[in-house]
């Protein structure tokens, strides 16, 4: 789940992470109420929209760029009016870009240098660790290719956690030198607080940045938050925008289906994570594009398959189905009919590939090869993929 | 002979009462596991198919029925406190079915079983099986045959797959494991093709694998030094975009690390045979024997 910029500082100003100051606005008014609140002549007007490359972006209006600095409220209310209600395309949004619905209106500083700095759970030693580096501001994997000297690492003791003189070290290493060492350690040991407090799989700062005046600061923060664990964080919930996601995805996730929306024309409908995964994979291998993942997971139900149906024909650019099921727990006359009753009340106008296997498979293709519909039965994964990389592609005059 | 489980495994179930629990440890039983205790806080006292002792707590179930080996199937978020009670009360093989569980539970409970004498495998997994003898977990039962092929996997019906193929063309299994799908589990592959590796009567191996992480490479670099049966291996998730996470927690590839690329090279440079595609898993292990 990915949170707004605006949202990112309130949690960072929630655990005493020293921000710029700084609000969110809907209206040009709004906007101008902050700007004029804020007491400053260095003011950045930033849209609100999940996607990356703002600065550079263009409205579809024709107006120039989604960050904008300026020095008076009224030049506030101004940007922002540009902004508002207008659709934004950046290299990251594609062509239909985005619609956007609120401005963050902040204090800009005056930078003399510029960090990185993130934590993450390292897999192989199950703890966090913090990865940071004095080459802020720009792509971190690049700086762990050409210089990885200028990458410190330092794992975290998982029932510890981040120890002071940890910190200390970390501001040396990242050269802080005294007058600062007291705000890089807080900055630090707040950070690792909210990381651990909204259960965090990464939060990266891109840039920490020391300004002209000697203050430490997180200026903008990404957030990546454990989807298993928002059980318990409401207030994290709270913060999902459903306008910047997928809608796709969206209805997947209100039937508890596994969703991911890919570029090609074949859908798949597949129990299990890895099952999916290698079946996108075959599909490829045998010269097709996958259009998604969906794991329909391994105890879903008649309805939850029908609904699964629903999403793959609403995409119009689906042009074979195949339908890929290794009963265990999932038994194959479920998944039978769902397929049976999905193509009752959606229309069904592609062509669709069915390999069954597993628990109750015998019962399965009687009811498939009892319903009249028409479909195409794969005898195993490589022959099911083969039969549907051909159904999808086009005829020849 | 196998490895982990067998026909002396007595088998405690934590969540026995539960839907999901109660239902696979009836099947567990059907295929011949000794069930012996389950586990549901203020639930003690009750028999589970008239039969099975229900426990308070797990210390009891083991004090009275000599258990060594627990299912847990406890919803995510009581699951890492579950697994802890296993631990704190001696069970040697801890299986936890469970999936969701957050990945700084797991953290915690990675750090609190240091030193302790049990083992892990999963979570989010489909349990083990010693095919003909024992099953913890949920797969379907009557794929597997007994024989002398190993199967180690993160995936669920992925291993159910390469069971199929193998049983299909008559090469049975010692012990197959799923490892479960999370970024921290317990057992990992590393871990599982050593315990392979000693099995007298493990013969060749079938290791699997998806992106993210760096396990299958850890596992890879140990089998090119130490291991001298057949391993065949399939990664799966070759078409995954970047920064997306595949379904299974774990399955993200991230900073160009962990990709499918990356692990099927270091697994190819240890002299393992990869499976081009997932139809293959099962010829591409048998090639590999009859060479």
């Amino acid at each position: 789940m990915n949170i707004h910029e605006y949202q990112a500082k309130e949690l960072l100003e929630k655990f005493g992470v020293s921000t710029t100051p700084g609000s969110v606005a809907t209206t040009p008014e709004e906007a101008e109420r902050v700007a004029r609140a804020l007491g400053t002549n260095n003011l950045v007007v930033k849209a609100q929209i999940h996607a990356g490359g703002r600065g550079k972006g263009t409205f579809k209006s024709g107006f120039q760029g989604g960050v904008h600095l300026c020095k008076t409220a009224g030049q506030a209310r101004d940007l922002a009016e540009q902004m508002l209600g207008q659709t934004l395309v950046t290299h990251q949004t594609g062509p239909d870009g985005r619609k956007v619905n609120k401005v963050l209106v902040s204090t800009s500083v005056e930078i003399s240098r510029e960090l990185y700095f993130a934590i993450t759970i390292d897999r192989a030693i199950s703890a966090p660790v913090i990865v940071a580096s004095t080459e802020g501001g720009v792509e971190i994997e690049k700086v762990a290719a050409d210089m990885p000297e200028k990458i410190v690492r330092m794992p975290i003791d998982p029932l510890l956690g981040l120890q002071p003189y940890q910190t200390r070290k970390l501001a040396r290493q990242l050269g802080f030198p005294s007058a600062e060492m007291r705000a890089a350690c807080k900055l630090f040991a707040s950070l690792y607080r909210l990381f651990i407090a909204c259960d965090c799989s990464m939060v990266e700062v891109n840039p920490l940045v020391v300004t002209k005046g000697g203050d430490v600061l997180a200026l903008d923060a990404k957030f990546n938050f454990d989807d298993n664990a928002l059980f318990r964080h409401p207030e994290i919930l709270d913060y999902r925008d459903l306008a910047e996601e997928d809608p796709r995805e969206v209805q997947a996730s209100k039937s508890h289906l596994s969703y991911i929306g890919l570029d090609g024309n074949i859908a798949c409908l597949v129990n299990g994570a890895g099952l999916a995964m290698s079946t996108m994979d075959i599909i490829k291998y045998y010269g097709g594009e996958p259009a998604n993942f969906l794991d329909v997971g391994g105890g879903a139900t008649e309805q939850q398959v029908t609904e699964a149906f629903k999403i793959l024909v609403a995409d119009s650019s689906v042009k074979a189905i195949l339908v890929n099921i290794f009963g265990g727990i999932m038994k194959c006359d479920i998944i039978a009919r769902g397929i049976v009753n999905a193509a009752k009340i959606v229309n069904l106008s592609v062509p669709l590939v069915v390999r069954l296997e597993g628990t109750n498979v015998e019962a399965g293709r009687k009811i498939l090869a009892e319903s009249g519909i028409p479909l195409i039965s794969g005898i195993d994964i490589a022959d099911a993929a083969r039969k549907v990389v051909a159904a999808a592609a086009p005829k020849a005059a | 002979m196998s490895i982990l489980v067998d026909k002396n495994t007595r088998l405690l179930v934590q969540g026995i009462t539960g839907k999901a629990g109660g239902f696979h440890a009836r099947s567990c039983m059907e295929y011949g596991t000794n069930v012996v205790a389950g586990v549901t806080p203020a639930r003690g006292g009750e028999l589970f198919e008239d039969k099975v002792p229900v426990f308070d707590t797990v210390r009891e179930a083991v004090k009275e029925t000599g258990c060594n080996a627990t299912m847990i199937f406890v919803p995510a978020e009581f699951a890492a406190d579950s697994i802890l009670e296993a631990v704190d009360a001696g069970i040697p093989l801890v299986v936890c079915i469970t999936e969701g569980i957050p990945v700084l539970d797991m953290m915690r409970v990675r750090a609190g079983m240091q030193g302790s004498h049990s083992r892990l495998i999963g979570p989010n997994c489909p349990g083990i099986i010693t095919p003909g003898q024992c099953k913890i977990g949920i797969m379907p039962g009557y794929i597997h045959k007994p024989g002398n092929i190993g199967v180690v996997s993160r995936s669920g019906t992925l291993t159910y797959e390469a069971v199929w193929q193998l049983s299909e063309r008559g090469y049975g299994q010692s012990t197959c494991i799923g490892i479960g799908g999370d970024p921290i589990n317990g057992t990992s592959h590393l871990d599982a093709v050593k315990l392979f590796n000693e099995d007298p009567d493990t013969h060749a191996i079938v290791l699997i694998g998806e992106i993210g992480g760096s396990a299958e490479e850890e596992a890879a670099a140990w089998l090119a030094m130490h291991c001298k049966k057949p391993v065949a291996a399939f990664i799966a998730g070759t078409t995954a975009p970047p920064g997306r996470r595949m379904g299974h927690a774990g399955a993200i590839v991230s900073g160009g690390r962990g990709t499918a690329e990356s692990k099927r090279k270091a697994l190819e440079a240890a002299g393992i045979a990869v499976a081009e595609t997932p139809a293959v898993m099962a010829d591409t292990l048998i090639g590999l024997m009859k060479k």
